[in-house]
Parts: structure tokens; C-alpha cells; sequence
């Protein structure tokens, strides 16, 4: 994976509450066995007017929004299902980040292992990023994850948290998968001193 | 006791491998890992591209559920799949199996089902193990007292290669259910009450342990119904400790361990409940004596009320976002704040998913059908959670029963739960269902879900109205 330290991005907000995973992407484009195609179908039932043409009053769909790279959405973003496929669908749409008050688990842990940053902001700078994008929605962002702080539009910094081994992964292309290999001293000790519970092959 | 541990906490500390440090996070091994063909095509293309093998292939086992069809058998006794990218992913997932030596139970063969209908089933899901599979129902598993958490396809990958996963210690949450549940509320309701009542986000960074004396009288598919929706509550996982109930239900299962080995492994279950004084991080309860059956009108779980309350309205609301989301789904789903359910038209009612599609699920929704009929313009469709599932209720006679009456009486899958199949409920319809989540197009595009138990569902289904299940049971 590249590196990602810092960078700056055009924002959208899209300030529902509870956003779940079969709203960012639909169960029918769960049928894939690659990645190819999935972000056509971001958000696809609010994107997209019944005839297929794209929704003028969705967020995403306004002239201003183009080329946006940060999401900032409401409250417990991307509850619901464990489809890595709703990472994959804002990471194929552009995003690099996206910005709430809070995610769910699984949701946060998924975009964590493919670099779509879950960057969680207090409540009042929610609200504060908000009006600013209501007033200016050319407003930019940028992000520092090495010093996980965000720069709002008035050059208030806000810090938010991430976890180290995350933060170190993402900021040094760690790969998780190379670092689980690297433990297997560790797995063959547990695997010899614990009883096979469960065998599957008949 | 010096140092009180819950049930959770043993599991976890059972399964380091490596602890957590300041810069890591504990490597925790999978004694399980369930697959199925939706979330695990990339994880294998992972492997491959690495060059990497499975590395405990017998810890590993597929089953077909998510894109399955559950039309009825060709003359030739075949389940047709027609969906080209269904077909796709199923040879997929068959090469993968194949290639990488996992145990597959194939689309129509007698082990088939949902996965969390089968894992239990099979008697591979065990109190004190830890279950992961690419699919946010995990949580079901915790009914035995094992540590199940839903996972995203690149970790797949990394229990895959390694049977291991990076993982911090969660929080803990005890969530108390006290009281009798009354004639005509089930276990569904309890949970649906607990989601209405913490909210959808409630769990989030926590794993609940449901105890108390509701939780301790019900059966183990109850205890499933009730752990399987924990995700809606926020929480990855949901646990109940092990009790004689658990162990009766996992003896003599497939898989389970057998003779001397089942006495062995019942005496270490029994060490797994909570010590006394345990402490969780955070506190939940509800009571299942005063609990009407639950009904949701919204579009996430959380929006659940009794069955004879109205819909709330705006000035019941706590805050902005909590209004402005009730207007959102008021519009979504056709319905008015203040306005009650009862009586509300109904067109379809599905009763299936890893919510509710075990036997006694089925056989509830029997008793209920069993001399009725499904009222006129209702299309009612009947989905056993496994092949073992629907050959047992064949055996009990009640797919006659639900045939009697008009109802569809299907092969096993996922079916209408998550419109990825070809069961969905059309645009602007209204359906009852037994499933998990009502959220905006889950059923299909349009499609407007109340979730509801298998006995509000069948109440629904021979009213063709939002019909409380309680004024119906003294009919005959």
C-alpha cells in the first residue's frame, strides 16, 4: 500500500446520521469477485433518480462537489453489514478520508486496512465544518496523519484519534497481512500448547 | 476470587497469541472461520497473488447462502441458478474451496444453509471458541457462549493465511434482561426492544453479554435470534454463557466433540460464565414482563415500538437528527407520526434469515398458520435457515401447514433478507419480516420493512394488517 501522510482535498458533507453500509453500496453490486465496478454504485438509491440519471439534489451530484475527497458525514457512519465493499466503493469514487463524529466498528476496520481514513471529530467541529460547507462548499481540508490533525477552514487545528498500529501502517505502507506472517513462532507455540477444538475436514 | 473475569474476558484471554502493546494490537487466533461465496473472492485473490496457502484449512468451512436463488427444485431435484453473476461467484467459490482444500457444503446438498444457521447446527460452533466470517451476523454464534464477531474481506484474507487477526480489547457490556416474557412475545422482541431502547449505536466498541432470568429460559435458537441482531445494536459481538441448555443442544451433533471428549469439553465450558463481581464497562437492562411484541417503522432497527403504540412524532424526539431522520423515514416508508401501525396494510411477509429461520422459529409460525389461511393479496414467503432445517420441518408436517394456508414454502438461503438473490419486495410494498434490518432498499429498491417476530409476521400474514399477535392466540 503507498504511503499516506499528508494531503488536502475538496469537501462534501453529507450530514445524515446512521449512514449504513447497504446505503453506501447496495447488496446487488455485492455479486462482484474483484473490486472492478463498485463505485458506480455508491450510494446508488439516493445518486441516482429512478430513470438511471443522477439525482441533482443529492450532495455528491452537485457541480461544486466534483472532484471531492473527503466525506464529512453524521453520526455512527457505515453501521450495518461487514462489506468491505462500502470502503471500496467511496475509495473507487475518490475519497481518501471520511470525517464524523463517529463510525461503527467494523466499518472503521475495514476502511483502515485498504487507507480510506475514518477520522473522527468532536460533535462541535462537526457542526462547525457544516456551516462552513453550507456557507462555501469550495471549502478544502487538509489532513496530517503522522500528527492525526485535521485543519479546519479557519486554520483551527483538530486532533483526532487513530490507533498507532494503524497510524504506523498507513503513514510506512506496512503491509497487515506481512506483519500477522512475522508472528508465526508465536502461532506455532499457541497452536502446539491449545486443543483443536473443531476439525472440519471430514 | 482475586481477579473476577466475564465470560468474555476468558474467551479473549484463551486466545492470545501475542498481547497488545502500546504500538500493537493483540494477535488473536480463530478457532472457526466460516466463509461464504459474497466476501471472500478477494481474499483468496489475495492469497493467490502472494502465493500464500490456507493455513488451517480444517478450521475452515464454506457454505452457499448470500446469492443463492430459493426457487424450488428442477425435475431433475437441481436448484437453478439463472443470475450469471451469482453463478460466477458460486464456481468461484467452489474453485477456492477446491484449490485451497476447505470443506464446502454445496448450493441443494443436505448441509446447505445460512452460515449462522449451520454452524450451529453442525455443532462446529462451541462455547469458548472464537468465530469470525465475513458477514456482520457473526454475533449469532456468541449464543454458546464463544467469542463471534463479523469481519471485512482483508481480514478474511489475514485468518486465511495466518488463522490469526489483529485485534484491540473491546469494551464490555452487560446488558440485563429480567422478568417472564408473556404469551405471544418472543425473543425477537426482546432485542428489538433493546435496540429501541439504546439505540443503533448504542454497542458500538462494546461486546454485550446478555444475562438474566429472560435470557437463562430461553432455548438456544432464542439465544441466537438475540445474539445475531447485537450488530444493530452497535456491538460486534453478543454473548450468553453456556449452560445446560447450550450443552444439550451441542451434543451429538456432527461435529461436536464426541463421547469422553463431550464429557471433557462440557467440564471446561462450565468454567466459562462470568465470575461473580466481574466488571463490564458499561450497563444495559431491560424488562421482558412488561414487553409487548415489537414492531420497527422506520429505517434502521432502532426505530422499533410496541405493536399497539403510534409512531412517534417529532416533539417525542430528543434531538434535531433524531427528528430530522424520523421525517426522512417517514417519507421513505409512506407512514405518519402519531399514526399507530395496527391496522396497517401489509403485501408480503418473509419469514426466513439468520434471524428467525430456525425449527422453532417454523414451528411458531406453524402453530400460528396451522387451520388459517393467508388473506387475500399477501404474497407470504416461507424460508428455512438450512437443507436440515426444511427437512426436519418436512418431517414435522409443517410445510403442509404453511402450504395449507397459501404461504410459499421455499429452499434455504438468505433469500429476502438482503435483496441480493432474486427474493425481493417490489418497490413501495409493504412487508413484515422476520429479518435483521430495515434500512432503505435492504429488501430491494423501494421495498418498506418492518421487522417483526415469526408470530407478528404470521399475524400479519393471515390479516393482511399490522394485527397484534396476542389477540389471536385465544381464537381457538
Amino acid at each position: 500500500m503507498k504511503p499516506i501522510t499528508t494531503f488536502s482535498g475538496k469537501a462534501v458533507a453529507l450530514p445524515i446520521d446512521n449512514v449504513d453500509t447497504d446505503q453506501i453500496i447496495p447488496a446487488s453490486y455485492l455479486k462482484i469477485t474483484d473490486k472492478s465496478g463498485v463505485a458506480d454504485g455508491l450510494f446508488q438509491a439516493w445518486r441516482y433518480l429512478p430513470d438511471g440519471s443522477p439525482n441533482p439534489d443529492f450532495p455528491l451530484n452537485r457541480p461544486e462537489a466534483l472532484g471531492a475527497t473527503l466525506l464529512v458525514a453524521g453520526h455512527n457512519f457505515g453501521c450495518g453489514s461487514s462489506r468491505e465493499h462500502a470502503p471500496w466503493a467511496l475509495q473507487g469514487y475518490g475519497f481518501r478520508a471520511v470525517i464524523a463524529p463517529a463510525f461503527a466498528d467494523i466499518f472503521r476496520n475495514n476502511a483502515l486496512k485498504i487507507g480510506l481514513l475514518p477520522v473522527v471529530i468532536d460533535a462541535e467541529s462537526y457542526h462547525e465544518l457544516l456551516s462552513h460547507l453550507a456557507e462555501d462548499p469550495h471549502t478544502t481540508l487538509s489532513i496530517d496523519l503522522p500528527n492525526q490533525l485535521l485543519t479546519m477552514p479557519g486554520g483551527r487545528l483538530v486532533s483526532f484519534p487513530i490507533d498507532a498500529f494503524a497510524r504506523h501502517c498507513l503513514v510506512h505502507g506496512v503491509d497487515q497481512l506481512g506483519f500477522l506472517q512475522q508472528q508465526e513462532a508465536d502461532i506455532l507455540t499457541f497452536e502446539a500448547t491449545n486443543p483443536v477444538t473443531v476439525y472440519t475436514i471430514r | 476470587m482475586s481477579n473476577p473475569k466475564t465470560l468474555f474476558d476468558k474467551v479473549w484471554d484463551a486466545h492470545i497469541v501475542r498481547p497488545e502493546t502500546p504500538d500493537t494490537p493483540a494477535v488473536l487466533y480463530i478457532d472457526l472461520h466460516l466463509i461464504h461465496e459474497v466476501t471472500s473472492p478477494q481474499a483468496f485473490s489475495e492469497l493467490r497473488q502472494r502465493g500464500l496457502p490456507v493455513r488451517r484449512p480444517e478450521r475452515t468451512l464454506a457454505t452457499m447462502d448470500h446469492s443463492t436463488p430459493t426457487t424450488p427444485r428442477n425435475a431433475l431435484g437441481v436448484i437453478p441458478v439463472i443470475d450469471p453473476q451469482a453463478i460466477n461467484q458460486l464456481d468461484q467459490l467452489r474453485k477456492n474451496c477446491a484449490d485451497f482444500g476447505i470443506t464446502l457444503f454445496e448450493l441443494g446438498s443436505l448441509n446447505q444453509g445460512i452460515v449462522h444457521v449451520i454452524g450451529p447446527e453442525q455443532g462446529l460452533t462451541q462455547p469458548g471458541m472464537t468465530i469470525v466470517c465475513g458477514d456482520s451476523h457473526t454475533s449469532t454464534h456468541g449464543a454458546f457462549g464463544a467469542l463471534a464477531f463479523g469481519i471485512g474481506t482483508s481480514e478474511v484474507g489475514h485468518v486465511l493465511a495466518t488463522q490469526c487477526l489483529l485485534q484491540y480489547r473491546p469494551k464490555t457490556c452487560a446488558v440485563r434482561v429480567s422478568g417472564k416474557l408473556q404469551a405471544g412475545v418472543t425473543a425477537k422482541d426482546i432485542i428489538l426492544a433493546i435496540i429501541a431502547k439504546y439505540g443503533v449505536g448504542g454497542g458500538t466498541g462494546h461486546v454485550f453479554e446478555y444475562m438474566g432470568e429472560a435470557i437463562r429460559s430461553l432455548s438456544m435458537e432464542e439465544r441466537m435470534t438475540i445474539c445475531n441482531m447485537s450488530i444493530e445494536g452497535g456491538a460486534r459481538a453478543g454473548m450468553v454463557a453456556p449452560d445446560e441448555t447450550t450443552f444439550q443442544y451441542v451434543a451429538g451433533r456432527p461435529y461436536a466433540p464426541q463421547g469422553a471428549a463431550f464429557a471433557e469439553a462440557v467440564e471446561r465450558w462450565r468454567s466459562l460464565p462470568s465470575d461473580d463481581g466481574a466488571r463490564f464497562d458499561k450497563e444495559m437492562s431491560l424488562d421482558a414482563g412488561s414487553l409487548a411484541p415489537m414492531i420497527t417503522y422506520g429505517t434502521n432497527p432502532g426505530m422499533g415500538i410496541p405493536i399497539d403504540a403510534p409512531i412517534p412524532t417529532p416533539e417525542q424526539l430528543p434531538d434535531s437528527a433524531s427528528r430530522q431522520a424520523l421525517d426522512k423515514a417517514m417519507v421513505y416508508m409512506g407512514l405518519e407520526p402519531g399514526k399507530p401501525l395496527l391496522g396497517h396494510k401489509v403485501d408480503l411477509v418473509f419469514i426466513g434469515s439468520c434471524t428467525n429461520s430456525r425449527i422453532n422459529d417454523l414451528r411458531q409460525a406453524a402453530s400460528f398458520f396451522r387451520g388459517r389461511k393467508v388473506a387475500d393479496g399477501v404474497r407470504v414467503m416461507v424460508v428455512p435457515g438450512s437443507q436440515r432445517v426444511k427437512k426436519q420441518a418436512e418431517e414435522e408436517g409443517l410445510d403442509a401447514i404453511f402450504k395449507a394456508a397459501g404461504a410459499e414454502w421455499r429452499e434455504a438461503g438468505c433469500s429476502a433478507c438482503l435483496g441480493m438473490n432474486d427474493d425481493k419486495v417490489p418497490a413501495g410494498k409493504y412487508a413484515v419480516s422476520t429479518s435483521n434490518r430495515n434500512f432503505e432498499g435492504r429488501q430491494g429498491p423501494g421495498a418498506r420493512t418492518m421487522l417483526a417476530s415469526p408470530l407478528t409476521a404470521a399475524a400479519a400474514a393471515v390479516t393482511g394488517r399490522i394485527t397484534d399477535p396476542r389477540t389471536m392466540l385465544d381464537e381457538r
